[in-house]
């Protein structure tokens, strides 16, 4: 079904007097499936191709994105893309040159042991209804699902000063959900919260007997929240499980640390940020047990990749260093403007978008401490799992952030489960609290195939690592 | 594009077997983006986009595909094909769908809006220079967009118009922010420029110092774009029929314990006024009018006809998900010219952002102020204020704490480009609130 392109056929047929051009041609297939109360809601296949002309002229960039891939659409595409550039350039917010998009060869491929194709769709049908019997545990759980989401991948990007990639992926998206419910009382358990479970990976990842063992679980949580007392409101210690960190970092580190956004492109829409180009180097973001990575190596996590959207390498790199913020998540462009060294994440949601500065892998390192550890520390707070609520402002500062499970520690004591366990804070001085972080036992592989940004917009899929981790004085508060 | 898509369609039902059916859906746009920053141009293209969907069933089954459409016609009909074989294999191998809805030939129908938009060529000269001199930053999008829908019964529906949106943000050199969304169809340069002017205008009271106020409860004005933001909740598990069925909707507590909200909040869907198609992505035709509350009271929720076979209820052909597609909320008795002198001492709220719910069983809502938001104290404007965050229930907020409502309507455009870009508004009045709980 895949339509062959020959992208160098086509740039070889581009004729417009601009100061770079380059293809990027993204190929993907997303194949959701669900099973919802026995029944299956949705088996579908659903594909996009095409590809986004990008040009250069007199220092702006124009582009056409366009789905007819032959070689008279795709030269139609750079002419017009050409005259927008143009006319735009007389008023560019910035004068860029070839620098902009650093010419690489290369390839990359996730790794994975068994392909789409060794799992039938009867196969996966039959394995998510197998799923969802083990989550209706009572009849108290009014509604119950399993799904996954299987998304093939390929990008092409070449150029006129050489640059030459080929990246294909092959990730996966699972999730198990179970809703107990008395009357307007109804409590939601999942699988590592909105999501939040998603990987490069292949077929090998349906092992039956880890999605039953976790199908039980979440519908025996369900149920457990039902009869739960309220969260407790005060100030206290909470200590915050790896599919929640997840969050944490994606909405009050990543999002901050965008470039593009502290330069204000995005103040119209995702917001601005509380950090300053002068902060890089000096602000104290957390304690000194804090350590953020951008790591687009990390095998299997969601964004790993070899190269950004705009073609530059990409490398694991220290964004937070004990504490101290020394790293922007800039690409070329955002480099270039700011004059700060950055990585690659020059990103975009598929052909049809042109890129900007997004996160990719934003990973929380390893401590040294153990659960039992970080529990038995503290005498008065509660552990928290799996995200169900999540609002920030706009300079990413004040947070509220909810979540499915909670428990309280008395003591230094996991004791009883406690629902709508919330917490909110501000962005630096909560992650000054930063007490304890977990050991590599601890540590948790998620993500979100929902991060949402720019304008036009554009949803792209992110991962987030991230170990245990204990924060002091922090607000929490339950339910009505 | 209607050729295109009439084309594919015939071609795609010709191909069908016995016992088989076919609904295939059809998004498309030619958009034009550009995007500024303090006044200049960030980024710009253009975008051409289409993506045909199947919902194929057959065998007691259904399954879905969607393809991007290229406008090769051979290509285009080999995918869809293609698809079509893939489907029929996979409708052998999944389990039966108890709950499968058939298509029906009711009726067709064409709405093709033609416009005196923007050219694409003319929009930098058209845009840039009533920019000048502000800390301008924002998206405007700009050009055509193409619903289609047909089934193998012979139903046919076509919807098509061309529309511009220029959705900004003016920025004082404090970092306050106004604003503005000029939306329509036919391009008045004489219009663009005096609203952008009255954005400029407003700015001048953002150039007070903002003051930061306590948490706490206070009595508070939002005007109708914030009102809007609120009423998006209900379509994120709150106005669903299956949300409600499944757990995990808001409106439990009116379903289950009769909670009412004020008799002075009436909301419907409303397609009378033609911003969005009336027929679905399964081809069906939804009432023009269609009350949802009532005066307090929860009249319907919305409906799909899958929802409708699943919890033996009636549809009233809402979309898949359930979600309002033109929502109208009842005005009120205010004048916006008195909104200060009722409010007297309080928080007026321009705008508010990043919602969610922080308990959905109680109807809690959680967000930030954002914009022009202040502090108003004599009926009079004191300063803007810095951002705080509220933590509240609409259980209150549009129930026993509603004081007022305006009795004015606000047509507020949806600009999501997720995707593609959006069709549809959201119309309603500001309101006025005796009590609002800021929490941080």
């Amino acid at each position: 079904m895949k339509q062959n392109i020959d992208l160098k056929e086509l740039l070889s047929a581009i004729d417009v007097p601009a100061q770079w051009v380059g293809i990027r041609e993204v190929y993907e297939a997303q194949t959701p499936r669900m099973i919802r109360d026995g029944v299956p809601v949705t088996n579908a296949r659903s594909v996009t191709h095409g590809v986004m002309v990008e040009v250069l002229a007199d220092g702006q960039f124009g582009y056409y994105g366009t789905p007819n891939m032959s070689v008279e659409g795709v030269s139609l595409a750079a002419e017009k893309a050409f005259q927008q550039a143009k006319v735009a350039s007389q008023h560019a917010l910035y004068n860029f040159d070839e620098s902009a998009r650093p010419s690489y060869k290369g390839e990359y491929k996730s790794p994975y042991i068994k392909d789409r194709n060794q799992l039938s769709a009867g196969s996966l049908n039959n394995l998510l209804l197998d799923a969802y019997n083990h989550l209706k545990v009572s009849d108290k759980i009014v509604s119950a699902s399993a799904l996954c989401q299987i998304i093939e991948t390929n990008f092409k990007f070449i150029s006129s000063n050489g640059s030459d990639i080929s990246q294909d992926f092959l990730m996966l998206e699972f999730d198990l959900s179970a809703t107990a419910a008395e009357g307007s009382n109804q409590q939601t358990r999942t699988f590592g919260g909105m999501r939040g479970t998603c990987r490069q990976m292949g077929m090998e990842y349906f092992d039956q007997y880890e999605i039953f063992a976790n199908a039980d679980r979440i519908g025996e949580q369900a149920l457990e929240l039902l009869s739960a007392d309220e969260c407790p409101t005060g100030e206290m210690d909470v200590i915050i499980a790896s599919d929640q960190m997840m969050l944490q970092i994606h909405e009050s580190i990543g999002h901050a640390l965008e470039v593009d956004r502290i330069l204000g492109d995005e103040r119209n829409y995702a917001g601005w940020s509380f950090v300053k180009l002068e902060d890089f180097g000096s602000l104290q973001y957390g304690s000194k047990l804090m350590n953020i990575t951008f790591d687009p190596t990390m095998e299997s996590e969601f964004a790993s990749y070899a190269f950004d959207d705009g073609g530059l390498k990409a490398t694991k790199e220290y964004l937070i260093k004990d504490g101290v913020l020394v790293r922007g998540l800039g690409g070329q462009e955002s480099q270039i403007r700011s004059g700060l060294e950055g990585v690659a994440n020059f990103r975009s949601s598929g052909w049809n978008r042109a890129p900007i500065d997004r996160m990719a892998n934003i990973n929380l390192e390893p401590g040294e401490s153990t659960l039992d550890d970080l529990i038995g520390s503290v005498d008065n707070g509660v552990y928290m799992e799996s995200n169900k609520s999540w609002s920030i402002d706009d300079y990413r500062n004040k947070f509220q952030f909810g979540c499915e499970y909670g428990k309280l520690i008395e003591n230094g004591r996991l004791t009883k489960t406690v629902k709508n366990p919330n917490y909110r804070g501000i962005s630096t001085p909560f992650w000054n609290n930063l007490k304890g972080v977990g050991n590599e036992d601890t540590f948790g592989i998620y993500g979100t195939p929902n991060c949402g940004k720019g304008e036009p917009n554009q949803v792209i899929r992110v991962g987030h690592a991230s170990p245990v981790c204990l924060f002091e004085n922090v607000q929490v508060f339950g339910g009505i | 594009m209607q050729n295109i898509f009439n084309d594919l369609s015939d071609a795609l039902f010709s191909y069908l077997k016995n016992g088989e059916y076919l609904v295939i859906s059809f998004v498309g746009e030619n958009s034009q983006f550009i995007r500024f920053n303090n006044a200049s141009i960030r980024q710009t293209g253009l975008v051409d986009d289409a993506a045909l969907s199947l919902k194929f069933i057959s065998n007691g089954r259904t399954c879905y595909g969607e393809f991007t459409v290229s406008s090769h016609n051979n290509i285009d009909i080999e995918n869809g094909r293609k698809e079509i074989d893939r489907m029929r294999i996979e409708s052998e191998e999944i389990p039966v769908d108890p709950f499968l809805v058939l298509p029906e030939n009711f009726a067709s129908s064409c709405d093709i809006k033609v416009s005196d938009g923007l050219p694409f060529e003319n929009a930098v000269d058209a845009l840039v220079p009533a920019m000048q001199g502000m800390d301008f930053v924002g998206i405007f999008a700009n050009g055509k967009m193409f619903r289609g829908n047909a089934n193998n019964l012979g139903q046919k529906h076509w919807y098509e118009t061309e529309s511009f949106c220029l959705d900004y943000s003016l920025v004082t050199s404090e970092h306050q922010m106004v604003k503005g969304c000029f939306a329509g169809n036919d391009w008045s340069q004489d219009e663009y420029e005096k609203y952008v002017l009255r954005s400029k205008r407003k700015l001048s009271l953002m150039e007070r110092k903002p003051i930061k106020v306590d948490t706490g409860k206070y009595r508070t004005w939002f005007e109708a774009a914030a009102v809007a933001d609120f009423l998006g909740m209900f379509s994120w598990n709150g106005i669903s029929e299956a949300s409600l069925r499944q757990g995990c909707s808001g409106f439990g507590r009116m379903r289950h314990e009769d909670v009412r909200l004020s008799p002075k909040f009436t909301i419907a869907e409303d397609f009378s006024q033609g911003f969005c198609p009336k027929f679905n992505s399964n081809g069906e035709v939804s009432p023009e009018f269609l009350s949802l509350i009532n005066k307090g009271t929860l009249d319907n929720t919305l409906v799909s006809s899958r929802s409708a076979k699943e919890y033996n209820v009636e549809s009233n052909y809402a979309e898949h998900g359930e979600y309002m597609r033109s929502p109208r909320m009842e005005p009120g008795n205010l004048n916006h010219d008195e909104v200060l002198k009722h409010l007297d001492k309080g928080l007026l709220l321009s705008n508010i952002h990043y919602l969610n719910w922080s308990d959905n069983s109680g109807g809690r809502i959680t967000g930030l102020t954002r914009y022009a938001c202040f502090w108003v104290e004599g009926g009079e404007i004191v300063a803007p204020i810095e951002t705080m965050r509220f933590d509240d229930s609409f259980y209150r907020f549009f129930g026993d704490q509603l004081c007022e409502v305006e009795n004015k309507l606000t047509v507020v455009p949806e600009v999501s480009t997720y995707g593609s870009r959006s069709l549809g508004v959201t119309t309603c009045p500001g309101i006025l609130v005796d009590s609002f709980a800021l929490t941080l």
